[in-house]
């Protein structure tokens, strides 16, 4: 019996150290992004511009890809329903808010998970093991500044953008479904699409996609330089980087597909 | 020369490793322009020493004086400070895996000081040459063997010109001509520069060569320190165990190795 307290215990004493990084983690990056630069004391830009890159633009294709599938797979799934009530036609309006609001947004930060979470821990973590962070405390130098800032403008820049291009793709695999299922010309279900988005629902999606790029950098960093024990240890923590992002992801994404359904 | 106030001062120094104690009330003090070297096998908490003297890590109890700063209950303006004074050679080089050599020793150039491009160049070459890595500069670590990372990193620990300068395990992993090579550098920057200099490691010839005083350690505690010589007559029992390459004594009770072979009762 008490073998089950303790170990209840110490999940829970662990779970707040966990949080209790994040939260101190955030704050750190905070003032070295807003605050510190303001004040002089530098911001590496070109490490950001080559996160960018790096999170970003080689995102580009397969956030593209998939999306193209799922808004064929949303076509195809809706109209099967639809079909029964002759209102076919709706199935432009339905890939184009479901989309933006929120497939788009959701997908490429499940897709950006896995690919910069985990590259994101394994990078702090082997660093970590390889003595590097030592060296930048030994050196006085700020570990958020030189390697968690870079990381944050770039998520924060890029996953709006990423969402948006998903958004196109995403109306861009209804429209196959459309030209050769129900033999619409493209050019009419583009109008009919962007006639069936309200500013809002593109917006939605941008919001969120920018807190998931907060996510991502978050728990991906604080992994990283949790890690312990060599190899092992980074592998461990790589793996929990996407998962736990990804999980967190979709927690804050049903907050605010509640928030959002209340007050816009 | 005795006069002067300790650059490093130890005091009392303890600390645990959850229930374990590492390091057992040390004091200890390092004089301005000496070189100082741990010495001990390993676990026997001198590298836990010197993270804690880099502040690294806080101790349970006791204090560390650097360049008069206790760095164990300083805030980070304080410390920065006095991080401008230390460099640090860490076991395995710790250069920055994404960056090349030249890109490696510039970081404390370009973070600490508003020099310019072409002048941390110059300091950049020099440094590098210094070691024996002159035109390295383009080189990734990946490129490079053991002993050429330790020196590079070294290069960047000395970029700053600093007032101390720390070894963590300078021979670790090296064969006998590299690690004697590094010897040679450090001998050399004693005799170059006015820096205090402290040295983690278990290699006894090395000790010797570079040392003005040794400490050894056993079991988180200093059993002896004085001049080279002064070691070579210490009659402890671990001081000679060490000098004179004495492994341990193998346990001899039958009773607890039937007890481990076959498991608890």
């Amino acid at each position: 019996m008490t073998a089950i307290l303790a170990l209840v215990g110490q999940r829970s004493l662990a779970f707040l150290r966990y949080v209790g990084g994040l939260v101190i983690l955030g704050k750190d990056a905070l003032y070295w992004t807003f605050v510190a630069p303001v004040q002089g004391k530098g911001l590496r830009g070109r490490a950001a511009v080559h996160q960018m890159v790096l999170t970003g633009v080689n995102a580009i294709p397969i956030v593209s890809l998939i999306s193209l599938f799922i808004g064929l797979i949303l076509a195809y799934q809706t109209a099967n329903e639809l079909r029964k009530y002759g209102a076919t036609m709706l199935v432009v309006n339905i890939v184009a808010i479901a989309m933006s609001r929120e497939l788009a947004p959701l997908m490429t930060a499940v897709i950006v998970a896995g690919r910069s979470a985990s590259s994101f821990a394994a990078e702090l973590g082997t660093m970590k093991v390889g003595e590097e962070l030592d060296a930048l405390d030994t050196m006085g130098l700020s570990k958020i500044k030189f390697l968690v800032v870079p990381k944050y403008l770039a998520l924060i820049l890029m996953m709006p953008c990423l969402t948006l291009v998903a958004d196109f793709m995403g109306i861009m695999g209804g429209s196959v479904f459309a030209v050769t299922e129900i033999e619409m010309p493209i050019t009419l279900y583009w109008i009919r699409a962007l006639d069936a988005l309200l500013m809002k629902d593109i917006l939605s999606g941008l919001v969120k996609s920018v807190i998931f790029g907060i996510i991502i950098t978050e728990i991906g960093c604080w992994e990283g330089f949790s890690v312990s024990g060599g190899a092992e240890g980074v592998g461990r923590r790589t793996t929990s980087a996407v998962v736990v992002s990804i999980t967190v992801i979709i927690a804050a994404d049903m907050f605010f597909s509640g928030l959002f359904y209340y007050i816009w | 020369m005795a006069d002067e106030q300790a650059v490093i001062q130890v005091e009392s120094l303890s600390t645990f490793y959850g229930e374990r104690r590492i390091l057992n009330n040390v004091s200890l003090e390092v004089r301005p322009r000496e070189t100082m070297v741990l010495l001990g096998s390993s676990g026997t908490g001198k590298s836990t020493l010197l993270r804690h003297i880099l502040a690294l890590e806080k101790p349970a109890l006791g204090h560390i004086y650097v360049r008069g700063v206790d760095v164990c209950h300083s805030k980070p303006r304080e410390m920065e400070d006095v991080r401008r004074h230390m460099g640090v050679l860490f076991q395995s080089g710790a250069l920055f895996g994404s960056m090349t050599l030249g890109e490696n020793v510039a970081v404390p150039l370009r973070e600490l000081t508003k020099l310019d491009d072409s002048t941390i160049q110059v300091l950049v070459r020099m440094k590098l040459g210094l070691v024996g890595l002159g035109g390295y500069e383009d080189l990734m670590p990946a490129q490079l063997s053991g002993g050429m990372r330790k020196r590079a990193g070294l290069a960047r620990a000395l970029a700053l010109d600093p007032e101390i300068l720390l070894f963590d395990e300078p021979s670790a992993g090296l064969d006998p001509i590299t690690a004697a090579g590094i010897d040679e550098l450090i001998l050399k920057l004693k005799q170059t520069f006015p820096m205090t200099i402290v040295v983690v490691t278990h290699e006894l010839a090395s000790a010797f060569v570079i040392a003005d005083r040794i400490a050894v350690m056993f079991a988180g505690e200093v059993v002896a320190l004085g001049t080279p010589a002064e070691i070579q007559q210490n009659q402890h029992p671990r001081v000679q165990q060490f000098l004179k390459r004495i492994p341990e004594e193998p346990e001899r009770d039958s009773e607890a190795y039937l007890r481990s072979l076959t498991g608890p009762a």
